[in-house]
C-alpha cells in the first residue's frame, strides 16, 4: 500500500477518507485536520490562553501536542482522579510529557480535597462517570479562571461525539442535543469557552498520531468504564463504520453543521449569583459542585473540620 | 507468531496467517479499533507477516 500524497510505503490507512498515508504524511494530515477544525469553527485565535485538560491518554495530549507545536499558548491542567494506580500512572504520564516539551501542567489530587472519585461514589452512590463530570467541569473551570484561560480545549474525539450523539437520539434526550456542540460559549465572564477541536478525528487517528509522535500515553481503561453504555454505542458504531466507512464522520459533521440547528436549549436565564461556598457562578445559593461535596463531608465525616475553617471552605 | 493484545496484555500464538487482515479476521478484530504495531512501526492491512513477527495490538476505544 503506497500514501496516497507522496507514493511512499503506507503505514496508516484511513478508510473514512478513502486514503493511505506514509509517516510523515499522516502527520501532517492530522494536523491540518485539527487546525481546520479550530478555524472552520471559530474555536480559538493565536492571542487566546488555552487551557488544555489533560488526563494522560491519547486524545488529550495529542491534542496538547498538536496545539503546542502549531504555536498556540496552552497551559495543561490535570486532575488526579484518585481511582488507585490507573490515576497514579495517568497523572505521570502527564507530568512526563509536559516535562519532556518543556510544557506548563498545573495539577489538582481529588484526594487531597477529600473528592477522590471513589469516595464520592460510595458518599453519594451517584454514577461514577455522572460524579466525575460534575466534579471534572467545577475544576475545568475554576483552573481556567486561576489561569487566566478564556478556553478550555478538551480531547473528545469523533468516537466520543458519536457514541454520545448516538446514545442522546436513541433516547431523544433534547436538551442533551441540544448542548451537544464543538464549540460552547460561556454563559457567565468567570466561564471558559468550551472546545473540542478532536471532534472530527477518530480515536484511531489520534492512537496513531500519539504513537508516531512518541507519546507515552495511558494504555489502559478507565476502571470506571467497563461496562459503560458509552462502550456499547461505540461497539454499534464501529460495526457499521466497517460495513460503511465514513459513518461516524458524517453522523457527527452533519449533525453539527444540519441537524444540530433544530435543538435549542431551553431558555435559562444566566447565573448572576455567586456560588457562596466556591465564588463560582451559581443558579442557586450553592452550586452544584459544592452541594455535592458539602454532602460527600457529611458522610465521610468532615462537615465539621470545613464549616470550622472558612478558608479552607473556599478552595477552588 | 506472538501477538500481545493490550491493553489486556494477554499473549496469543497464532499460526498460518500471512497478512495483517487475515490476523484481524482470525482474532474477530474489526480494524479500525486496533493499532497494528511491529517494533517502531505501524502495519496496514495488507502487510505480509512472517512466523517470527512479534506482534503488539493496541485497542485504541476509550471511554465511560
Amino acid at each position: 500500500m503506497k500514501c496516497t500524497r507522496c507514493r511512499e510505503p503506507a503505514e496508516v490507512k484511513l478508510r473514512s477518507h478513502n486514503s493511505a498515508f506514509c509517516r510523515e504524511c499522516f502527520l501532517l494530515f492530522f494536523r491540518r485536520r485539527v487546525e481546520r477544525a479550530i478555524e472552520h469553527q471559530e474555536m480559538f485565535r493565536r492571542d487566546d490562553r488555552i487551557l488544555v485538560a489533560v488526563s494522560g491518554g491519547k486524545d488529550s495530549l495529542a491534542l496538547w501536542d498538536v496545539l503546542a507545536d502549531a504555536g498556540y499558548r496552552t497551559v495543561g491542567f490535570h486532575l488526579a482522579l484518585g481511582i488507585g494506580g490507573y490515576s497514579d500512572r495517568s497523572r505521570e504520564r502527564s507530568e512526563s510529557f509536559a516535562r519532556s516539551r518543556g510544557l506548563e501542567l498545573r495539577v489538582t489530587s481529588l484526594a487531597d480535597e477529600n473528592l477522590a472519585i471513589p469516595t464520592v461514589v460510595g458518599a453519594t452512590r451517584r454514577p461514577a462517570c455522572s460524579a466525575c463530570g460534575t466534579v471534572k467541569r467545577h475544576y475545568f473551570d475554576a483552573a481556567a479562571l486561576e489561569a487566566g484561560c478564556n478556553v478550555v480545549a478538551t480531547g473528545h474525539n469523533l468516537d466520543d461525539e458519536a457514541a454520545r450523539l448516538l446514545g442522546n437520539v436513541l433516547h431523544w434526550q433534547v436538551e442533551h442535543l441540544a448542548r451537544q456542540r464543538p464549540v460552547i460559549e460561556p454563559r457567565h465572564e468567570k466561564f471558559a469557552r468550551k472546545v473540542k477541536p478532536l471532534y472530527l478525528t477518530s480515536e484511531f487517528e489520534t492512537a496513531t498520531f500519539a504513537f508516531l509522535r512518541g507519546i507515552d500515553y495511558v494504555v489502559e481503561e478507565c476502571p470506571n468504564a467497563v461496562g459503560a453504555t458509552q462502550l456499547a454505542h461505540k461497539a454499534v458504531l464501529d460495526g457499521l463504520e466497517n460495513a460503511s466507512p465514513g459513518t461516524k464522520l458524517a453522523f457527527v459533521g452533519e449533525f453539527v453543521t444540519r441537524g444540530s440547528a433544530g435543538f435549542q436549549p431551553t431558555e435559562r436565564p444566566d447565573a448572576e449569583r455567586s456560588c457562596s461556598s466556591c465564588g463560582m457562578p451559581s443558579w442557586g445559593e450553592t452550586c452544584g459542585f459544592c452541594s455535592l461535596r458539602a454532602l460527600v463531608d457529611r458522610k465521610t465525616g468532615r462537615a465539621a473540620t470545613v464549616a470550622d475553617d472558612p478558608a479552607e471552605d473556599r478552595r477552588p | 507468531m506472538r501477538v500481545r493484545l493490550n491493553p489486556q496484555g494477554k499473549d496469543l500464538e497464532v499460526d498460518d496467517v500471512r497478512r495483517v487482515g487475515d490476523l484481524l479476521g482470525r482474532l474477530g478484530i474489526l480494524p479500525g479499533t486496533v493499532l497494528v504495531i511491529r517494533g517502531d512501526r505501524l502495519l496496514t492491512e495488507d502487510a505480509a507477516l512472517a512466523p517470527s513477527d512479534e506482534i503488539e495490538l493496541r485497542s485504541v476505544v476509550s471511554g465511560g
